[in-house]
């Protein structure tokens, strides 16, 4: 499969690659983000997901809303489950892919270990982590992929760490794939998922998945959000393909400083941002600006 | 033992108890093997990471980061259609809990060995069977051998077991730590030509596989009444049942191959005619019969009621050989806090008032525990119920003096 066009999304359009009548809150970013991994790989592979979000979302046993395959397991094991059964599937002559789809609780925090040996043994999984920075399963806890600052009901007046970068943590593992994805670029996550899957051995994408009522917000801001994180620069969308990291074409023109939008447009519309100062927001576009600086020098370093 | 069957077929080896289980691992031509060291478990995947080495067997290995991953490991293995393998003792096994708890209740085929060990504080690598006994509400059939011989039939037949449709449920083969894991003896072994002939690959399709591509099967999602939760362990519960039946089977074929005959949940010694029982688990029942055998010399009635397998619980071979006792006397080497031997408590409910009962927690930690001090706690315990009528000690902490 090639790049993904507009009439190939279109025809997948009326795919029911989940079905109707799931468990998900209006305006789920997972919904999107797992529909656009589907379209992707064209509904044909199987799935890991460890506890969170999407363990419910399917609906209640016996029935799923899910099409593939699937296996849901424990909070903390999917790296390692999904090494077992690809491992087992390939041993049996079956190429197709297992994925990994974690939220960034599982990802980040508990399974982290797992996460690590998985991706360091180069196990020949894709790994999604949908991230919507926070523990939305049980009730919006703050993770470590929480914004710094952001209102959680474990950080009730702001967390106080700065976001994991789960992404470049896993690029140091030396794999021979490491991506960010956003769910308002479904064209870039689905070219990404595709690209990653041409290759043998461990591929990581991050999907940055705006939700609505973990951060506040109205349900139908979820696309809006995802996108402003890109055009303020907030979400920088990279590639890191064996050896090369690239700026992902929607983040291209937010290279240059002033063709973002202002950070503000971005934090106002969150609620879990709303008692944020001017002189905070400042604090928060300085990180921003010195996360630019440092994909950039990779960029430059993996050319 | 008979011998029946040609031992020619077989071939005579000197291993100690890890290099027995990762024999018997290489003759059941296991796909994936998890891996992660602990003492005294560790043996078992050094010795299998040589035969990978040196192709006596294909299978992936994987060098996984902890305890809880190769348990998850294996799991996903089973689940994608794979006979698997791990090895775990101790801590290692207590960092698996979650894992084992899934791994039963999603019903896939599985084989552990748990070379037993104590649990620190403090650091303690000697045996005691607290840790394998934590196993036991999980779902895992649960089985402890005496010497390497049954060790590694033990480790052989548990794959038969686990993946025959009646049963489904993950075996753990216990091996006393250092003990048997670290001590060599003789032992007899079959040949790959028997092994396969009796045991097959495994049917990847048996219970299900999740595999891309496949039938959009989901294990594992939310149930949409409770009442299904309840339903599924009921129907574990049946399978545990069923294994009993299937245990017998497979031993009974087993023999048929080997020439060793086990009994099968249990085996009792010189109990036909006993009037008191000793009951015991693992490697120190070679040790208690040695004392039973020389009470006899002395005119004590007492037999050895050896556990082989503690789940599914022997409650009708137990219950069968204590009817008509006049006292029951149980070995633990191991302690479950607050209660005190985990045998003597699952056990004393099948014990009647009228019998005298006592529990003896000896060799925690590991410490020996000779066939003359099994002898005299014994023979103190039927000289007293002789001597008093009904004896009834819920626990007695049998601690040996040593120099502070």
């Amino acid at each position: 499969m090639g790049m993904v066009t507009i009439t190939e999304l279109h025809r997948y359009g009326r795919t029911k690659f989940i079905m109707p009548g799931t468990a998900a809150c209006p305006g789920c970013p997972l919904q999107v983000g797992m529909r656009q991994l589907a379209m992707a790989l064209d509904g044909k592979f199987a799935m890991v997901i460890p506890a969170g979000c999407s363990s419910v979302i399917p609906g209640i046993a016996p029935y799923t809303a899910y099409t593939v395959p699937v296996l849901h397991v424990p909070f903390a094991s999917s790296p390692a489950v999904a090494s077992g059964l690809v491992r087992a599937v390939r041993q049996r002559g079956i190429n197709g892919p297992v994925v990994v789809w974690a939220g960034d609780g599982a990802t980040a925090d508990i399974g982290f270990a797992a996460l690590s040996g998985a991706a360091y043994r180069n196990e020949d999984v894709l790994y999604v982590m949908a991230d919507n920075e926070a523990y939305m399963n049980t009730g919006i806890q703050a993770s470590g992929t929480t914004s710094w600052m952001a209102w959680t009901t474990t950080s009730p007046r702001g967390k106080t760490e700065d976001k994991k970068d789960v992404a470049l943590i896993m690029l140091m593992h030396k794999v021979p794939y490491v991506a960010t994805a956003s769910i308002a670029y479904p064209m870039d996550f689905i070219d990404k998922v595709r690209r990653a899957m041409q290759i043998k051995g461990f591929k990581f994408i991050h999907l940055h998945a705006p939700c609505p009522p973990g951060w506040k917000m109205d349900d139908s801001y979820t696309v809006r959000a995802a996108r402003l994180a890109v055009e303020t620069g907030a979400w920088i969308l990279w590639e890191y393909n064996q050896g090369r990291l690239t700026i992902s074409p929607p983040s291209i023109p937010y290279k240059d400083k002033s063709r973002r939008r202002s950070l503000e447009e971005y934090i106002k519309i969150q609620g879990r941002f709303a008692h944020l100062k001017p002189e905070d927001i400042k604090l928060m576009e300085d990180k921003m600006d010195r996360q630019w600086d440092l994909i950039l020098k990779l960029a430059e370093i993996y050319k | 033992m008979s011998s029946q069957v040609p031992l020619a077929k077989q071939a005579r080896k000197v291993l100690v108890g890890d290099h027995a289980v990762a024999e018997a691992v290489k003759l059941a031509k296991v796909n994936i093997v998890s891996a992660y060291p602990i003492t005294p478990q560790t043996l078992i995947v050094e010795r299998i990471s040589e035969m990978i080495e040196k192709g006596e067997l294909r299978a992936d290995y994987v060098r996984v980061e902890s305890e809880f991953a190769a348990l998850a490991t294996v799991y996903g293995a089973a689940a994608g259609g794979a006979r698997a393998f791990t090895a775990t003792s101790s801590h290692g096994l207590f960092y698996m809990y979650e894992m084992l708890w899934w791994a039963a209740a999603s019903r896939v085929p599985l084989v552990m060995a748990v070379v037993t060990r104590a649990l620190g504080p403090p650091w303690n690598i000697h045996d005691e069977h607290t840790d394998i006994l934590a196993m036991r509400d999980s779902g895992w059939i649960i089985g402890m051998a005496q010497n390497v011989q049954e060790a590694f039939d033990m480790t052989l037949t548990a794959f038969k077991i686990s993946e025959n449709e009646k049963v489904l449920l993950p075996v753990a083969v216990g091996l006393d730590g250092f003990i048997l894991s670290h001590t060599a003896e003789p032992l007899d072994v079959p040949s790959q030509e028997d092994v396969d002939t009796w045991l097959p690959p495994r049917n990847p399709r048996i219970p299900y596989v999740i595999e891309p591509g496949g039938e959009a099967i989901t294990m594992g999602n939310l149930p949409g009444n409770d009442v299904y939760h309840a339903i599924l362990k009921k129907y574990m519960d049946e399978s545990m049942e069923a294994a009993k039946k299937v245990i017998a089977e497979v031993y009974d074929e087993y023999s048929k191959l080997t020439g060793r005959n086990y009994g099968v949940l249990t085996e009792c010694y010189k109990c036909s005619d006993a009037k008191y029982l000793a009951v015991s688990m693992g490697a120190w029942s070679g040790d208690i019969l040695n004392a039973v055998e020389r009470l006899r010399n002395e005119g004590y009635p007492i037999g050895l009621l050896r556990i082989r397998y503690i789940r599914p619980f022997p409650e009708e071979d137990i219950g069968g050989w204590i009817n008509g006792m006049k006292g029951v006397i149980i070995f633990d080497r191991d302690y479950s806090a607050g209660m005190g031997g985990v045998l003597a408590s699952e056990i004393s409910g099948l014990v009647p008032s009228s019998i005298s009962f006592e529990g003896v927690l000896a060799g925690l930690g590991g410490f020996d525990v000779s066939a003359d001090e099994f002898k005299t706690i014994m023979r103190d315990f039927v000289d007293k119920t002789e001597r008093e009528g009904l004896v009834k000690i819920r626990k007695y902490w049998y601690i040996p003096k040593i120099e502070r």
